[in-house]
């Protein structure tokens, strides 16, 4: 069963004062994420990424389309006992203190007395925020609210969670501290759909992504197939500083990193270049098949939708 | 009722003793004992007289101040500070959510009266060295005060499902104002002919007739209302406040959370 279908959802909002006028937010969106994987929805700012996430979570009405999450009407109530949610920059009651919020969180979310305490402080520890979690929201910095933003988000054991942009605040290792986090919820069996616009995030962590840009989506499908195409030539590192002639004149571009040199060549050239580093005693470290990054697919895509939008004005 | 709503008032009713909206209660407490000295000092067989309608009088605007100021950003301020993302993202339909908020500021505002309630009787006491059966009429008065803030409140309630907080406090204490003065109102409305008539008589029954509710002078005066009046008013106070929170809950339902 699919864990989120997105059935032609979208969303255009009436804006000005006197001369209302119509702004399309999101084109009709056709989307499906499967149950138990990492998805990734990517795009820049503005892309309409927050628009599908709040209308999954019933904050904003579709213009039109629909959306089955977990088998069942996206507007369905108890569907909502089984998804947690992370907004972009999350605030939260700062008169609560960590404990008292997800005391709440958890009464609203349906969680029975018995196991509410039990949960709390384990989802508390789980985020690192145990220490201080008798201490007022208010005092919190943006990367305690972000954490205890995630702790609401997991509280009652959801088996979907949406994040919006859930590494936004957090420092280098917050980060790598969320994506552990997204990993064990993966191997827990559950289904993490995250926005973002951090590509090296999603790179890391997607089995899936898909990139939507000005309300359309430009792309979808495995990381592994968006990044495994093969552009005609190889990469080759080798130990040293030294860069041969003979390589240069192979057509490689080299880059010197540190203690090794990276160079980029055609396909055809690569028993050659390695044996002009056999001939000059070079150490070889690896020689790779160039494939895209997310980062080229996901620029190529932006730029493929920016050329179709100035060819059609 | 369900537990969610439950839940949401007893947050919201926890907002506000944290945001230290009793504090009230102290300045309260200062005025009544102020004024009960004084009064004491100053005036001859018309003490009880001053401390109940001074006593009642304060109940009621420190009510009506409480109920607007913070029945205003009840809703507004949730959206503003998107705190509402993560209650809705929850199994909570936005009817349960407006519906518990709305109890949890007129349980705030039932408990400040009930201890305001406790000064005006302490205040009475040290004038009158005792209690008379006549006494009793106040806690009559200060049931319709109460029936006046579940209005005020459900009004605040309503005006902050679709407006901002400034436009919502404009609304709500302009309707406490003209409502307050309901019945002359009708008197007006009496008085004039065509379709002047029609939009006074329609604008005095459209408004909440807090006039009918106002008996403090009565009960200074020991004079209670009468039980006919009593159930006319809690069977008013309720049918409004049930309106105007349908009305809230009808605008809320349909807003979108941008």
């Amino acid at each position: 069963m699919a864990a989120i279908e997105i059935l032609g959802l979208e969303k255009t909002y009436m804006v000005g004062f006197w001369r209302k006028r119509p702004k399309r937010a999101l084109q009709p969106l056709h989307l499906t994420v499967e149950e138990g994987e990492i998805f990734g929805f990517l795009g820049p700012n503005g892309a309409g990424k927050t628009t599908t996430l709040k209308i999954l979570m019933g904050l904003v009405f579709p213009t039109a389309g629909t959306a089955r999450i977990l088998g069942r009407e996206w507007t369905d109530p108890e569907v909502k006992a089984q998804i947690g949610f992370l907004p972009e920059q999350p605030y939260f009651y700062d008169y609560l203190t960590a404990h008292e919020l997800l005391d709440y969180y958890g009464q609203l979310s349906g969680v029975p007395g018995k196991d509410r305490k039990h949960r709390v402080d384990e989802v508390l520890e789980r985020v690192g925020l145990t220490d201080i979690k008798g201490v007022q929201l208010r005092k919190f910095s943006k990367g305690m609210l972000q954490r205890t933003g995630i702790a609401q988000a997991i509280l009652h054991s959801p088996k979907l969670v949406f994040f919006d942009e859930p590494m936004s605040g957090l420092d280098p290792l917050g980060r790598r501290e969320v994506r552990d986090l997204m990993e064990q919820l993966k191997h827990e069996g559950k289904t993490v759909f995250f926005s973002t616009h951090i590509l090296s995030d999603a790179e890391a962590l997607c089995d899936r992504v898909a990139i939507i840009n000005k309300g359309e989506l430009r792309g979808v499908g495995a990381v592994e197939d968006l990044t495994s195409t093969v552009q005609g030539k190889v990469e080759v590192i080798w130990q040293g500083t030294q860069v041969p002639s003979s390589m240069r004149a192979l057509g490689a571009e080299c880059h010197v990193t540190g203690d090794t040199v990276r160079a980029v060549l055609p396909e055809n050239q690569q028993d050659a270049a390695i044996d002009a580093l056999r001939r000059e005693r070079i150490r070889l470290i690896a020689i790779t098949p160039l494939r895209t990054s997310l980062e080229a697919y996901f620029v190529e895509k932006l730029q493929h939708s920016q050329t179709t939008a100035g060819k059609t004005s | 009722m369900s537990p969610r709503i439950l839940h949401i008032a007893r947050n919201t009713f926890r907002e506000a003793v944290r945001d230290r909206v009793l504090y009230n209660l102290i300045a309260f407490t200062l005025l009544l004992s102020g004024a009960a000295i004084l009064v004491g000092q100053i005036s001859f067989d018309i003490e009880r007289l001053v401390v109940i309608n001074l006593g009642l009088t304060a109940v009621s605007m420190f009510g009506v101040v409480i109920a607007i100021f913070i029945g205003i950003g009840l809703v507004s301020k949730e959206i503003e500070k998107r705190t509402l993302y993560t209650v809705l993202s929850r199994p909570v339909r936005r009817w349960e959510f407006i519906v518990g908020k709305f109890f949890g500021l007129a349980g705030t505002l039932v408990v400040n009266t009930f201890c305001m309630a406790i000064g005006v009787f302490g205040a009475l006491f040290y004038v009158a060295h005792k209690f008379t059966r006549p006494d009793a009429l106040i806690l009559v008065a200060l049931y319709f005060i109460v029936l006046e803030f579940l209005i005020i409140c459900s009004l605040a309630l309503l005006f902050s499902s679709f407006s901002s907080p400034l436009l919502s406090a404009v609304f709500a204490f302009s309707l406490f104002v003209i409502g307050s003065f309901a019945d002359d109102l009708r008197g007006f409305a009496g008085l004039t002919h065509g379709f002047t008539r029609w939009f006074a008589t329609g604008a005095a029954y459209l408004v909440p007739n807090f006039s009918a509710l106002n008996v403090i002078t009565a009960v200074a005066h020991e004079q209670g209302p009468s039980p006919q009046l009593i159930l006319q008013n809690t069977l008013y106070a309720l049918f409004y406040t049930a309106m105007a929170l349908s009305g809230a809950v009808l605008i809320f339902e349909r807003r979108n959370l941008k």
